[in-house]
């Protein structure tokens, strides 16, 4: 595929000098921490803090603190757990599909949606840890030597999940940080002070923009991108799979990998745009980088996920009526009507109902709309994780042991301080890096200004 | 007590603590509350805090060389372990007959102990009362022994005192002739303490003995006394009976003898290939019971009207005892009367202890009129000692508290205080009592009340005896001594007055070579008995009765119906009259058929609550006589319309853990004149209590997945019914199994949903109790439930009881998701937990088609926990964060291959027993080697009516079910599926 066979569908932006792409970018650092950033840090750190002690509590007092029970075991542990990973898929998905696909109008995002990624892995990576009954023995899950010769039981879909989160995470991690190189070296550049500069200067390995140096960086950001672009897919298909292997009525479902994966890339880009409006509108200069054009293109992937998610629903809900599954049937009813209704209808009206808004144009350039519609995806997808997991299991084969799920406090602080922690790790991030990838701006604008 | 992380940075000394300790504000509340006999001397002799210090230093030396002999040894010689004692095995488990007695009937018991501490309780074979099956009451009160609640001090006149100055006090006060002296017993069958009250007789002639229980046989005792004239009770037979009539009788689960009854009656039910006969029960009801659950043909009855139906019974055997208002389905009467005129001689017609003795009269004069006495039932002399209605003589004794003729007031046993009728006053009239004194296992609202209390020994500390239902003579012997050194027996107490100072050992034994001085070799005899638990051949023999001429007469007056609501009083199914309030295995424990759990409520049918118009937790007040109380309602299909159950024993309010939430304490309206039906008046009461229930019914949902069900006549022309086709098809190797695969059957005919088996479970499992809001939460942790399901078909309700232990699959979907091997398969079919392995992903549990795994989502156990000593040795105790689940007691499974080793044999079909099995006691529950040709579980599993729950899933389980069949009427199972 050459990429002159792409069409360049990015209309041209007003284009900046290229010396003012750095200065823009490397000035969102070395100015002066604005306000918004230390009013928003504050917050975020005090969710993040308010995490910390959910962890640190359910780690000493036990698993009960949270609503669990029998037989609804899995609670806001594996909520978060699928929808932080979900999260991050927009990120891999932007930097990696997008640049198989030679569609350079990514660049605008791929640096902070591959951060992004980062950070939603290291937030959900949390919830495993602490979901387990007894987290100082989770090392079983990986096959050490051992005198016993005790292996993990490869037959679980959690084994093949904590392979393929770690893998994920790895990769997405070593394609970030390959990308920002060029970029921290820039950062060298035109840092002044020497504590900065000896900082960037370690992190940029010795970089000097040598043609070399750029040619080796792409073959091997073109490999990266091929290796991470099906962990896009697999991630998600196998925590789909966690639950598709599973027998329960709710779960067992072959339509889950892909749905899982298009739910995941629905709520990440939901919450990318909601990242970058705020980036927008927190630093001035970067208006002219992440465009209401990028933004718009990014709103018509949601609404096309969106409506992969909407015909996951009907497929399953269909699947079930259809085999007329004595066990299935039951929980479509209770959930749609049961005690559990107010989640479901809410989680149908903003995973379906409101993205249809997306059709229109107007509403895709209404920046406040736009900021509703993605938080109500980013609602709509946690109760979507909500309802698969815990809802389920409230649903078992034998109508005797079904229960409600009860939020306690700690449940509500599982919710919410997730966010500040993972808000905490992204504004230190464009703190101290640039958040829009200077050398590909750079390319870009070159590119479109040739077209 | 002192928790300064500093000071626990420098190891403080003990005497540091001590100093501490006396410096602090509160010392003496401290002080009082942790060593009341300390406090009590200090204050005593006034000293102040440097005499404590003083004192505690050298008690603390003294402490020091104390432990160079022993702490506390006791009297008698005791044997080091390295020398064993003869019989004891370190690691083996001892197994001592005994018995409990509960409203006066002996019920036989073996105790398990290991290394001389007893842990759990089962039922003991070869006792008549037993036959091997054991209830909620006989395994629970083995928790009550190691209850660090119970009272271990003499107290007298607000002070801490010892036995010796009580017998002063009480020799001080004793009238010489006895007279104004009482004493107050619940209710005795014992034979000793009946011969010890002749010779008290004797010594204080004008002393008087009064036995109160709250749930007593009064109405028997009074209906006996009716029909024969005569203090006899009728004992049944259930191998005759054809067609068995309950009237309000919950003879499976609530009389005394009942697991006897339970099973003689399941043995006339099992049905397997080529058998076509079964008894058939109609069960006239109104609180839905276990007994109306298992019935053919159940009617539900107001308790008031089972009179009015009992006469009408009667007048159509020609007895003519007037006739009252007919509210029942006449077909359902007219076929009732047609199938006993057929089993003439084979029926058996039982009225239940809380009917009124006009229908216990009616009944023997039914049963009589059918000639079925000396064929299904028999009468024996009563096995009390003084057989009164029990409610008169307690209010005779406390209108002569009030007049001032009681001087001494002995109350041994019981809690009157807390369990007296609403209109007796006898909480205000042992105010005008000089001298009372209280033995009881707990400082409780009687103790409170008394100028003495004396602590009492648990009935498994101490000799006793007692007889059985049927007038057995039952030894209870006790495995263990007394744990604290300052109980007494009741044995004891009589003996005082007698100056007997005895062991009550000896005592019970010099009672027994009386009454069997004919016996030739005593000595063998007595230890055969003491072996036994039970003296061979002494059941009572059949007396000769005579149905006095008048029953007809003297009953004939129907008493007029009270204008209000009917509200029936029932003791409560896990706490009986509240004495057991302090265990908390029976508090947790769900109440059969409702499994409620914790609380108390007022149950009422659907149409009740609708006419109330309440829901469920909606707070009903209910008003007998003026006294009122509050309840939440808790609506149950069969309950009869305008009626409403509460059961007594809650309310206690012990602690804040326990019950200080709730204050629903039925005695207090409840009515001396008519204690177990009273009319009143209910209304809805403003406010909530949520009564908290663990799930047990599936509303109908799928039942067909659970429970399937036919009638015999079904199974006669399908014997297949129940079988479902799993589809064999399997990615994975299967297993094989070279030697034993250990597999379960579970009869549903024969499972009465009483729940033994969940505590008989918990005993043996050392499964921790969770408390009422974890119950709420879901979170119990029994390891085997029986799930209740109540089904409303062809305007019948139906009660479907189904215990679920893990199923053992050999496909099992647990195994196949654990992500750490914690949970395998061994090569006997177990499906096994490995705790150790285990780091608590839950995957297993969200996995398993029947939910039967529990997971440990705090640390359930306090070690500093005294009634950690019930601990089965055998059995893990689980920590925070692990799974766990039924093991098919594989600890029992690996004593007897240990045995079958060690004899160089195969395991005998039979010989693993696990505990659920031995509570049953209907032998619902079979256990085995389904790889041994002939083994009863095999056989089971070969019945054309087993079938495996949820089997489409291919998960292949071992435990296994046998299809319930009912043996309904012809006439009526006709009309019924017409409807």
């Amino acid at each position: 595929m050459s990429s002159q066979s792409i069409p360049q569908q990015a209309p041209a932006p007003p284009l900046p000098r290229l010396g003012e792409i750095t200065e823009t970018v490397t000035n969102t650092i070395f100015g002066k921490a604005p306000l918004w950033w230390l009013i928003a840090f504050g917050i975020s750190s005090a969710l993040a803090g308010a995490f910390v002690l959910v962890l640190g509590a359910v780690a000493l007092f036990g698993t009960g603190l949270w609503g669990i029970n029998v037989p609804i075991v899995w609670g806001m542990g594996i909520t978060n757990l699928v929808f932080w990973i979900g999260i991050g898929h927009a990120g891999t998905f932007i930097s990696a599909f997008l640049l198989l696909m030679r569609q350079s109008w990514r660049n605008a995002f791929s640096r902070y949606a591959e951060a992004m990624t980062l950070f939603a892995l290291a937030t959900a990576g949390m919830f495993p840890l602490f979901h387990v009954g007894r987290p100082e023995w989770i090392f079983y899950f990986a096959p050490y030597p051992n005198t016993m010769i005790l292996n993990p039981q490869w037959l679980s879909p959690l084994v093949w999940d904590a392979i393929a989160i770690s893998t994920y995470g790895g990769i997405s991690a070593i394609f970030w940080f390959l990308d920002l190189i060029p970029d921290i070296a820039a950062m060298r550049d035109k840092a002044k002070r020497p504590i900065p500069r000896a900082f960037y200067g370690f992190l940029a390995l010795g970089w000097r923009s040598d043609s070399n140096h750029w040619e080796r960086l792409h073959k091997t950001a073109y490999i990266l991108a091929a290796l991470a672009t099906p962990l896009v897919i697999s991630v998600h298909s196998v925590v789909g799979l966690d639950f598709a292997i599973g027998n329960l009525p709710g779960w067992h479902h072959s339509i889950f990998p892909p749905y899982f994966v298009a739910g995941a890339i629905f709520s990440g880009l939901a919450m990318t745009v909601i990242v970058g409006i705020v980036l927008r509108s927190g630093y001035e200069g970067l208006k002219d980088f992440i465009t209401m054009d990028h933004i718009d293109k990014a709103l018509k992937l949601m609404l096309i996920t969106g409506l992969l998610v909407t015909y996951g629903y009907m497929a399953e809900t269909f699947g079930g009526w259809y085999k007329a599954d004595a066990f299935e049937l039951p929980l479509i009813i209770e959930r749609a009507i049961g005690p559990y209704a107010p989640f479901y209808l809410a989680m149908l009206f903003f995973n379906c109902i409101l993205i249809q808004l997306l059709w229109f144009k107007p509403v895709r350039k209404n920046i406040a709309l736009i900021l509703v519609i993605c938080v109500g995806i980013l609602i709509g997808m946690w109760l979507e994780r909500f309802v698969i997991v815990s809802v389920s299991l409230s649903y078992t084969y034998l109508a005797p042991t079904w229960e409600v799920f009860n939020f306690t406090f700690w449940d509500i602080l599982t919710i919410f301080g997730p966010f500040g922690f993972f808000f905490a790790q992204f504004l230190v991030f464009i703190r101290f890096l640039p958040s829009l990838p200077i050398s590909e701006t750079q390319q870009h604008a070159v590119e479109v200004a040739h077209a | 007590m002192s928790n300064n992380t500093d000071q626990d940075k420098r190891q403080p000394s003990l005497a540091d603590s001590v100093r501490d300790l006396a410096e602090r504000e509160d010392f003496e509340q401290i002080l009082m509350e942790h060593d009341p006999r300390l406090a009590a001397v200090l204050k005593q002799r006034g000293m102040d805090r440097r005499s404590f210090l003083k004192m505690m230093g050298a008690s603390l030396v003294l402490a020091g060389l104390q432990g160079c002999v022993t702490a506390s040894a006791p009297g008698e010689a005791i044997i080091p372990y390295v020398r064993m004692p003869e019989e004891v095995i370190a690691g083996e488990a001892l197994m001592f007959a005994s018995s409990m007695v509960l409203s006066g009937f002996a019920t036989g018991l073996l105790i398990e102990t290991h290394e001389g501490r007893p842990h759990r309780i089962e039922g003991n074979p070869d006792h008549p009362a037993s036959l091997g099956g054991s209830d909620l009451y006989t395994q629970g009160s083995i928790l009550e022994l190691y209850n660090p609640n119970r009272s271990t001090l003499t107290r007298g006149e607000g002070a801490v005192r010892s036995f010796r100055e009580f017998r002063d006090a009480l020799a001080a006060v004793l009238p010489g002739d006895g007279s104004g002296l009482r004493i107050l017993t619940e209710t005795i069958s014992s034979p000793t303490l009946a011969a010890q009250w002749q010779a008290i007789q004797q010594r204080y002639p004008n002393a008087r003995w009064h036995q109160y229980e709250p749930v007593n046989n009064d109405n028997e005792v009074a209906g006996m006394e009716l029909a024969f004239g005569q203090a006899v009770r009728p004992v049944f037979t259930f191998e005759n009976a054809d067609v068995v009539v309950s009237l309000d009788a919950n003879f499976l689960n609530g009389m005394p003898g009942s697991l006897a009854y339970a099973r003689q009656f399941m043995d006339q039910r099992r049905i397997r290939e080529g058998s076509d006969s079964m008894n058939r029960l109609y069960a006239v009801e109104s609180t839905p019971t276990p007994t109306g659950s298992m019935a053919d043909h159940r009617l539900a009855l107001a308790a008031s009207q089972v009179d009015s139906f009992t006469r009408a019974l009667a007048g159509a055997f020609g007895i003519s005892a007037g006739s009252g208002e007919t509210t029942w389905d006449g077909a359902w009467f007219d076929a009732l009367v047609a199938d006993l005129e057929a089993h003439r001689g084979s029926s058996l017609i039982i009225a239940g202890p809380q009917q009124p003795p006009q229908v216990h009269a009616l009944a023997a004069a039914l049963n009589d009129a059918l000639g079925n006495v000396g064929s299904t039932l028999t009468y024996i002399e009563s096995p009390i000692v003084n057989p009164l209605v029990q409610a008169e003589d307690f209010a005779s004794l406390v209108s002569d508290m009030q007049a001032g003729s009681v001087q001494v007031l002995l109350i041994i046993g019981g809690n009157p205080a807390f369990s007296a009728p609403a209109d007796v006053a006898f909480v205000e009239a042992l105010g005008s009592v000089p001298f009372s004194a209280h033995l009881s296992l707990y400082f409780d609202e009687t103790s409170e009340l008394c100028s003495w209390h004396i602590p009492q020994s648990h009935y498994i500390e101490t000799w006793s005896d007692a007889r059985a239902f049927n007038g057995a003579y039952s030894v209870v012997q006790p495995p263990i001594g007394p744990l604290y050194d300052r109980t007494r027996s009741p044995i004891q107490m009589f003996a005082l007055l007698l100056d007997d100072f005895r062991s009550p050992h000896d005592i019970v034994r010099s009672t027994w070579e009386q009454a069997f001085a004919a016996v030739p070799n005593f000595e063998a005899f007595w230890n055969a008995t003491v072996h036994d638990g039970v003296a061979p051949n002494t059941a009572s023999p059949a007396a000769s009765v005579s149905l006095s001429g008048a029953v007809a007469s003297t009953v004939s007056s129907i008493a007029a119906a009270g204008s209000g609501t009917e509200i029936i009083f029932r003791p409560a199914p896990t706490l009986f009259d509240g004495r057991f309030a302090w265990n908390t295995w029976l508090q947790e424990l769900p109440q059969p058929l409702t499994s409620i759990s914790w609380d108390n409520a007022a149950l009422m049918s659907p149409a009740t609550a609708a006419s109330l118009n309440v829901t469920e937790g909606n707070l009903v007040s209910l008003t007998v006589d003026g006294n009122s109380m509050e309840v939440p309602a808790f609506i149950i299909a069969g309950h009869p319309d305008d009626s409403v159950t509460v059961s007594l024993g809650y309310g206690r309010g012990l602690s804040a853990e326990l019950d200080r939430r709730q204050n629903f304490n039925a005695y207090t309206i409840r009515p001396n004149g008519s204690p177990w039906i009273a009319s009143g008046q209910v209304s809805r009461a403003g406010g909530r209590y949520d009564v908290t229930v663990i799930r047990s019914t599936s509303d109908g949902v799928n039942l067909d997945a659970m429970v399937r069900f036919g009638t015999l006549a079904e199974f006669v022309a399908n014997p297949e019914f129940a079988k479902s086709k799993p589809k064999d098809v399997n990615l994975l190797p299967g297993f094989t199994y070279d030697e034993n695969a250990w597999g379960m059957s579970i009869d549903l005919t024969a499972c009465i949903g009483c729940n033994a088996c969940i505590l008989g479970c918990q005993t043996e499992n050392n499964i921790p109790n969770v408390g009422k809001d974890a119950v709420e939460n879901g979170r119990e942790m029994y390891w085997l439930r029986v799930d209740a399901h109540q089904v409303s078909e062809g305007g019948q309700d139906q009660n479907y009881f189904q215990p679920v232990p893990c199923m053992h699959c050999e496909n099992a979907p647990c195994e196949q998701v654990c992500p750490v091997q914690a949970t395998v398969h061994d090569n006997q079919g177990l499906n096994q937990m490995v705790y150790n392995r285990c780091v608590g992903t839950r995957y297993c549990s969200a996995n398993c088609p029947y939910t039967v795994r529990r997971f440990n989502y705090f640390d359930y156990i306090d070690p500093a926990d005294i009634a950690l000593e019930w601990r089965n040795p055998d059995v893990s105790v689980r920590v925070e964060g692990v799974m766990e689940k039924c093991t098919f007691c594989v600890q029992r499974i690996n004593a007897a291959r240990a045995i079958s080793i060690q004899n160089n044999e195969a395991i005998p079909d039979g010989a693993i027993v696990p505990a659920c099995a031995a509570a049953c006691p209907t032998q619902a529950i079979v256990f085995g080697d389904v790889n041994k040709d002939g083994s009863q579980v095999a056989e089971l599993k070969a019945q054309p009516h087993n079938y495996g729950m949820l089997e489409e899933l291919n998960t292949f389980p071992r435990t296994t079910y046998l299809a319930r069949l009912s043996n309904p009427n012809e006439a009526l199972h006709d009309s019924e599926e017409g409807e």
